[in-house]
């Protein structure tokens, strides 16, 4: 009981502790509004295009791996969102390298709240809304013209996914930075697996591989922000034919993933600090 | 801790022009009075000279081990997603664009390879540019008996080489053992390549001199940095082949200078343009080439002159 | 009362070196090599050695950043390693080399966050800022992001911040290096009124010997790891087996002189130098020169610190 109050106090530091260098951040980037409009429209610029190329895949043929425009709406649009939120709120980990090199995450160590919270936080940016901003925007399209048979489990799916998504880009963000601890300039490894995931997941399973569609299901568990629950909510069958199970599964995967990437971080702080050498 | 880094960074300190004595006009003294004969041994000792900062380039970049292998890897899983939404797309439309859907994959995972060498994303030097900008040494750089853009345009091309082999390789060998790939046996092909490969990093050093210049008038050039992001993605090829752009769009991509980078390479290792195509392919990219160093050179002047009024 | 205590602490690494194209070879390398030592509170403490001889492992220790390898540490009652965030509410570090305020804001964001991170109450924070900025003369720059202040106003601000929340420890690595004159002046200035009107304890590392010289009562020379003297600074000469310099002029150049308890070390026309054990007399000396020689003036001169600690380190790599 005392060592579970201790330890959602602990969390709430870390999330204020966040809360606090992020809200100084934003104070400070927005001194300087002109340029912070610029860059939030060349992200939003930047990051449409992969609709846009979806777009215009589509002028040249109405069925991509047997599914519409719409429906790759979908999962263009929760892709795009969750991995957008995962940067928005700790991205900037990606940096972990860097912070290490210029001696930042010492004096990071050397404050009374958690270097990770602090990490997530450094250098936070509204700019990075440009991502989520037309992901939603996509979505909301979507939802609108898909004819989505709505009952009260495809109605729950919908956010559950949101936050679940969220969750399990964000664990791999920080699972990812992780590696930086050993190997300082991994950074763009990490690109692969978050960008990469991302893109990978605008696009239905039906197109990929099996082998790569298990491997999104079983290792890194990209399938479970949307595509099984996608499944469910676009009645469409599992190319894999798991059981219906997986589709709701979501929060289980999120909850491994936070695990994995708690333990990964432990472990390379711990490497960095030189705990039991 | 790995120190590679630091290593690089002094490096590029060494190889940087020694903050010599230039004349009255910024060049050396005397030059342009000397004879024809001292003339072509200075010639030939200037290309020594950018021979070696190339070469400095290429040697600072090969530093970088992990980061470059973690490039490598990022391009091969950007290859393996993208070349099945191809394949999806050309088996739903055989023969989309011209492409059959073997030489789609090669399309994709041939641009995968380039994208970095030709820096479709920018940076390369422009990094270096932006930290001389950060440290007010710009001012400085204008004035050295290394021209400023020789100095630049060698240290790309020397980055652009290693990029080629070190970013390049993975890629494409990780594509041809993974999918059926369209890859030319004739050796002038690949010859011609390479020369629509440098033509390429050339385009791209043009464009990116010009948007690195800018931070001599803009107090903050990363705006404009990001929305050339965009643009090259876009207009290069890389997202999509820009035969597969509809209507004005596609004529409008095809005669911007970013075609240069990405398209007009492939299609000629695809063996889609031969004979005359090719020499039409590579004076497109010539064209462009002597075109934009040329308003690079002209904005250095203005650049040079505006430092000048405002001492600096 | 004790508030920083080493107890044979050590701390190794492993380092990888490249042997041949693909080989790499492990070695291990003791940074810090059984250190046992205590501070009390309220001491000023100099603690020098030459590059890598453990002084930024040490510290590191000390604040929680790095776990030692072995040994017990303690400081203001709590262990680094296991209570970082703890002991961060209760010390103060300051890195010459590098900044802990944030680099793109203005030192009052870096100020306004340090108090709610550190969870400062506002009268107590409010009075320290006030005294930081009328003792460093901040006024004017709380406005400035640190990138744009200079090296010494950039120090001065980072002293503020490691300040704001009363820290019983403070930790400066380095706090000169790089300054100019009336900067280190003022730093040092601060820091004697910080250790000797707030009772801060302090412990700063440097290479600049007029540091120690106008702050610490006591001095701790670290090397390989070790520490080979702690002690007051007069000590250090005597540990170091330092050599006083009596400067003769003579009547008449000539040849090197002879004395009984001192050698010439140079001679130049009719002046000469002669070096003498720092703690034996003068009077002696100077009485059988004038007895023997005709001496126009003399002058005394005391050893510079710089040599004696050469000499030490030099003696530690030898023995």
């Amino acid at each position: 009981m005392i060592a579970d109050e201790t330890r959602s106090a602990k969390a709430r530091w870390a999330l204020r502790s966040w809360w606090l260098v992020a809200a100084m951040w934003t104070r400070a980037t927005m001194a300087y509004r002109a340029s912070f409009f610029l860059m939030l429209a060349a992200s939003l610029a930047a990051t449409s295009l992969d609709f846009v190329v979806l777009l215009l895949m589509f002028q040249h043929t109405d069925r991509l791996g047997g599914w519409s425009l719409a429906e790759l709406g979908f999962l263009y649009g929760t892709s795009g969102l969750c991995l957008g939120l995962a940067n928005l709120f700790v991205g900037s980990v990606d940096a972990l390298g860097d912070r290490i090199r210029t001696g930042t995450l010492d004096t990071m160590l050397i404050r009374p709240a958690p270097a990770l919270a602090q990490l997530c936080a450094e250098r936070f940016s509204l700019r990075r809304l440009g991502r989520p901003l037309q992901a939603v925007a996509v979505l909301v399209w979507s939802l609108t013209v898909l004819p989505v048979h709505w009952t009260a489990d495809r109605l729950l799916l919908v956010p559950l996914l949101l936050v679940c998504g969220t969750v399990i880009f964000s664990a791999i963000y920080i699972g990812g930075a992780t590696l930086q601890f050993w190997w300082g300039e991994a950074r763009e490894l990490q690109n692969s697996l978050t960008y990469g995931g991302a893109t990978l997941i605008h696009y239905p399973p039906t197109i990929f591989a099996k082998e790569l569609v298990a491997g999104v299901v079983f290792g890194v568990p990209l399938a479970f922000v949307n595509w099984l629950p996608a499944l469910r909510i676009l009645d469409r069958p599992d190319p894999l034919g798991l059981p219906t199970a997986f589709q709701y599964a979501s929060p289980i995967a999120a909850a491994l993933c936070v695990l994995a990437a708690a333990a990964a971080w432990r472990a390379g702080l711990r490497a960095y600090r030189g705990t039991g050498n | 801790m790995d120190t590679s880094v630091e290593a690089a960074a002094d490096t590029s300190a060494q190889l940087r022009p020694e903050r010599g004595e230039p004349g009255p006009d910024g060049r050396p003294e005397g030059a342009g009075r000397q004879d024809i004969g001292r003339q072509d041994a200075g010639r030939r000792q200037a290309g020594r000279l950018y021979l070696a900062i190339a070469q400095g380039a290429f040697r600072r970049y090969s530093t970088y081990r992990a980061a470059t292998v973690a490039g490598a890897v990022t391009n091969t899983v950007f290859g393996f997603i993208l070349a099945y939404t191809f394949l999806a797309l050309w088996q739903a439309r055989p023969g989309l664009g011209g492409y059959d859907s073997v030489q789609a994959v090669t399309y994709i995972w041939i641009s995968q390879s380039l994208l970095v060498t030709v820096a479709v994303w920018g940076g390369g030097f422009q990094d270096e540019v932006q930290e001389r900008f950060r440290t007010g040494d710009i001012a400085i750089d204008l004035y050295r008996p290394v021209d400023f853009q020789g100095w630049w345009l060698a240290t790309d091309l020397g980055r652009a080489a290693f990029h080629l082999f070190a970013r390049g390789v993975l890629p494409t060998l990780a594509g041809a053992l993974a999918f059926s790939l369209t890859l030319p046996a004739d050796p002038l092909v690949w010859a011609v390549f390479l020369l629509a490969v440098l033509l390429a990093v050339v385009v791209s050093f043009g464009l990116r001199f010009l948007v690195s210049l800018t931070g001599f008038w803009l107090h903050d050039s990363e705006g404009i940095r990001a929305v050339m992001l965009v643009v090259a993605m876009f207009f290069s090829g890389m997202l999509l082949p820009i035969g597969l752009f509809p209507g004005w769009l596609g004529e409008l991509a095809h005669v911007l200078p970013w075609a240069a980078l990405i398209q007009i390479p492939t299609d000629i290792l695809l063996e889609r343009r031969s004979g005359f195509a090719v020499l039409t392919g590579l004076g497109f990219q010539l064209l462009w080439a002597v075109l934009l160093l040329a308003a690079g050179r002209a904005a250095q002047l203005l650049a040079t002159r505006k430092v000048v009024v405002q001492g600096g | 009362m004790t508030l920083i205590e080493l107890q044979d602490v050590r701390r190794s690494f492993t380092i990888r070196t490249k042997a041949g194209r693909l080989r790499r070879e492990k070695r291990e390398v003791h940074a810090v090599d059984g250190l046992t030592f205590g501070i009390d509170a309220g001491e000023c403490v100099g603690y020098i050695g030459p590059n890598g001889a453990g002084k930024s492992t040490t510290i590191k220790m000390l604040t929680g950043i790095l776990v030692p390898s072995s040994g017990r540490l303690r400081v203001a009652g709590v262990d680094p390693a296991r209570e970082r965030a703890r002991l961060a509410r209760r010390i103060g570090v300051v890195f010459g080399q590098r900044t802990t305020l944030w680099w793109d804001l203005p030192l009052r964001d870096s100020y306004e966050l340090a108090r709610r991170i550190y969870r400062i109450p506002d009268a107590r924070y409010r009075a320290n800022l006030d005294r930081c900025v009328e003792l460093l003369d901040l006024g004017g720059l709380l406005d400035t992001p640190v990138r744009q202040l200079s090296l010494g106003q950039r120090m001065r601000g980072d002293l503020a911040a490691a300040l704001l929340h009363d820290p019983q420890v403070l930790y400066l690595d380095e706090p000169t290096i790089g300054l100019d004159v009336v900067s280190k002046a003022r730093v040092r200035e601060f820091l004697r009124e910080v250790n000797t009107d707030q009772g801060t304890t302090v412990l700063l590392t440097t290479h600049d010997l007029v540091d120690i010289e106008q702050l610490c009562g006591r001095v701790m020379v670290i090397d390989h790891g070790r520490v080979v003297y702690d002690g007051s600074l007069d000590g250090l000469h005597a540990a170091g087996q330092s050599e006083r310099t009596l400067v003769v002029d003579l009547a008449e150049a000539g040849p090197a002189i002879e004395v009984a308890g001192a050698r010439v070390v140079r001679v130049e026309g009719p002046r000469q130098w002669l070096a003498f054990p720092a703690e034996e007399s003068a009077a002696p000396i100077v009485a059988a020169v004038a007895d023997r020689y005709p001496l126009v003036d003399l002058s005394v001169r005391e050893p510079a610190i710089e040599d004696v600690i050469a000499r030490m380190y030099a003696e530690v790599a030898i023995g």
